[in-house]
């Protein structure tokens, strides 16, 4: 089987996330982003699996999934505190300590 | 694909040597169930409960240890957790840092009049986290553990509500850590790819059978770049290491000790795991990328930590350029990753985030009581006569700083001592002598606080500052640290044999 076009777009979405994380200022939109290269990493997986011919990739990927989940929920809380707190969720105001 | 045979036959389960993940696993649970449900504890029965658990757990490890040393190493739950040495010092590590930062933690939060069991719960989880990472055999497992350590920690960090740096030490914890961790699973992602397994002992097995073939394979090569990209985050390595000093200097000054202690040694762990255990066929490609990491590391480390003003934030550039330190154990093991004798590259690695773990608590428990009410004060005025007012506080500091330092007959001397005589037997003679340059530069900066103890008069107007006040539990975190430290420096033999122990290839058990 062809797994390239699988790889190709494995490789865009994580181009494409890690952009986003460095060049949006907006929180919500940071974490998105990270969500685009988890996704990526995803789809790597079940294309890598499919040409292995074994689960270990399919396992991993529902792992991903929920560890992922996880990971929004503390995200999304922190950014929730800091809004309550500033009434903006720039990253690029958060600045309370330099160095 | 999937086998038709219906009746599912789990893998055998040895309880005995998982007692550690379920003691702390358990103790997390009883406190996570009574913070929600039960009538509250007075507050330091939550400390004293976290402090008894970590200790409990240390003494099951030197239990286990015996077994293994009866017994030889053998493979967990299906070959997805080892069971050796090494993990055991790693969670032996683990759970004295808990001890120790429990104590700290306890007068932290009434000083703070924060409430609750939920830190130390979180301790405790981020501990399970970073053990299962120590004695992980599977990348599922490793990056599994390292999200337990990691999300556990982002939480932490933020965990002080009444403080606004707090929060933007959390959130800027969170996004570079899991920026950090897509990189790692992209890693993961491209060797499962190559080797066509996530097991460690499978992988190493796939790469003995194919490497002549795939040894410039573009796949692995960048799968093992990204891994050490993920990892470098962790450890906070030059040039992954922006993120260190904010997050240090923001976060509640316990867990700040809790991620420069247990955060480092759950990193190098596993770094030491993936390198030389799953990846030891590719040791000349990644050698010299963790060359360039170590000499960056100590470079900038010290001397971006000479330049600063706040405490908290030396002290962070400090643990950047022990990060360093460690680096270069790494690249002496690395070395010889995958040859049965495997030198001591590893061990004086390992030797050192133990003694580092427990000088960092003893040092941050300083700074948390020279912080007074608010955790503001930790700029370096705020430790202006401090030998006046508290000699024994400013002693121990000192000693503890000195230790830091490397001077001989503290076990920072010891430590820094086995990562370069590790490093010379490998012949790396260029980042032995960079190293010790970089450390006479860090040693500047503790003589800077020193200075500020001992000879600088406090300002007028400093009386009317807040006194620093010495809680009974945090003076004793801060004795134990600075016994250990004392202790270790006089008598070193025991420390290091037990380090080299861990790290030699046992037989493996029938």
């Amino acid at each position: 089987m062809l797994i390239n076009e699988f790889l190709l777009l494995g490789a865009v979405l994580f181009c494409i996330g890690v952009y986003g994380v460095i060049a949006r200022k907006n929180a919500v939109m940071v974490l998105m982003s990270i969500e685009l290269i988890l996704n990526s990493v995803n789809i790597n997986l079940l294309a890598f699996s499919q040409l292995h011919h074994n689960l270990d990739g399919n396992v991993f990927a529902l792992y991903i999934i929920a560890v992922a989940a996880a990971e929004v929920g503390v995200g999304l809380a922190m950014v929730l505190l800091i809004y309550r707190n500033r009434k903006s969720i720039s990253l690029d105001e958060l600045s309370e300590m330099k160095g | 694909m999937i086998a038709a045979d219906p009746t599912l036959i789990g893998p055998s389960v040895n309880w005995f040597a998982l007692s550690p993940l379920l003691v702390l696993l358990g103790a997390a649970l009883v406190l996570l169930v009574v913070g929600a449900l039960a009538p509250r504890w007075p507050r330091h029965l939550y400390a004293l409960f976290a402090a008894a658990t970590g200790l409990a757990t240390m003494i099951l490890c030197f239990f286990l240890w015996h077994d293994i040393s009866a017994h030889g190493i053998t493979t967990l739950v299906g070959g997805t957790l080892r069971f050796d040495d090494f993990s055991l010092f790693v969670t032996i590590t683990i759970s004295a840092s808990i001890v120790l930062v429990a104590f700290v933690t306890d007068d932290y939060l009434r000083r703070e009049d924060l409430e609750g069991p939920e830190v130390y719960a979180l301790y405790l989880l981020a501990a399970i986290g970073g053990v299962v990472m120590g004695s992980a055999n599977d990348l599922i497992v490793l990056f599994l553990g390292l999200e337990i350590l990691s999300i556990s920690m982002y939480v932490m960090a933020a965990s002080h509500r009444k403080r606004i740096e707090s929060q933007e030490a959390g959130i800027k914890y969170f996004i570079l850590g899991g920026f950090s961790s897509a990189f790692f699973l992209y890693g993961i992602a491209l060797v499962y790819g190559t080797a066509g397994s996530t097991n460690f002992t499978e992988i190493v097995s796939s790469f003995n059978t194919t490497v002549p073939a795939v040894r410039h394979d573009a796949f692995i090569l960048a799968g093992v770049g990204m891994l050490l990209v993920g990892l470098g985050f962790k450890v906070a390595a030059v040039p992954f290491h922006f993120w260190a000093p904010d997050v240090y200097e923001g976060a509640p000054t316990p867990v700040t000790s809790f991620m420069a202690s247990v955060g480092k040694v759950a990193a190098f762990a596993a770094m030491l795991r993936v390198l030389l255990f799953a990846l030891p066929h590719w040791r000349d490609d990644y050698r010299p990328i963790i060359w360039v990491l170590a000499v960056l590391t100590v470079v900038v480390g010290s001397v971006m930590a000479v330049v600063q003003t706040n405490v908290k934030r030396m002290l962070a550039f400090s643990s950047i350029s022990h990060a360093g330190f460690i680096l270069i154990g790494v690249e002496a093991a690395a070395h010889r990753a995958g040859q049965p004798e495997g030198g001591d590259g590893a061990s004086s690695a390992l030797l050192y985030v133990l003694l580092y773990s427990v000088l960092v608590i003893g040092t941050f428990s300083v700074v948390a009581m020279v912080g007074r009410t608010g955790d503001s004060a930790t700029d370096l005025a705020s430790f202006r006569g401090l030998a006046k007012s508290h000699p024994l506080i400013a002693s121990a500091m000192t000693v503890l700083l000195l230790a830091q330092a490397g001077v001989p007959l503290t076990s920072g001397f010891v430590a820094k001592f086995g990562v370069i005589q590790a490093a010379v037997e490998e012949h790396s003679y260029a980042i032995a002598i960079i190293a010790m340059v970089a450390s006479v530069i860090a040693a500047f900066l503790y003589l800077r606080i020193m200075v500020s103890m001992w000879v600088s008069e406090p300002e007028a107007g400093d009386d009317a500052r807040e006194a620093v006040r010495v809680p009974l539990w945090t003076g004793i975190a801060l004795s134990l640290s600075v016994g250990f430290t004392l202790f270790v420096g006089f008598f070193p033999g025991w420390l290091i044999d037990a380090a080299k122990a861990a790290t030699v290839t046992r037989p493996t058990r029938p």
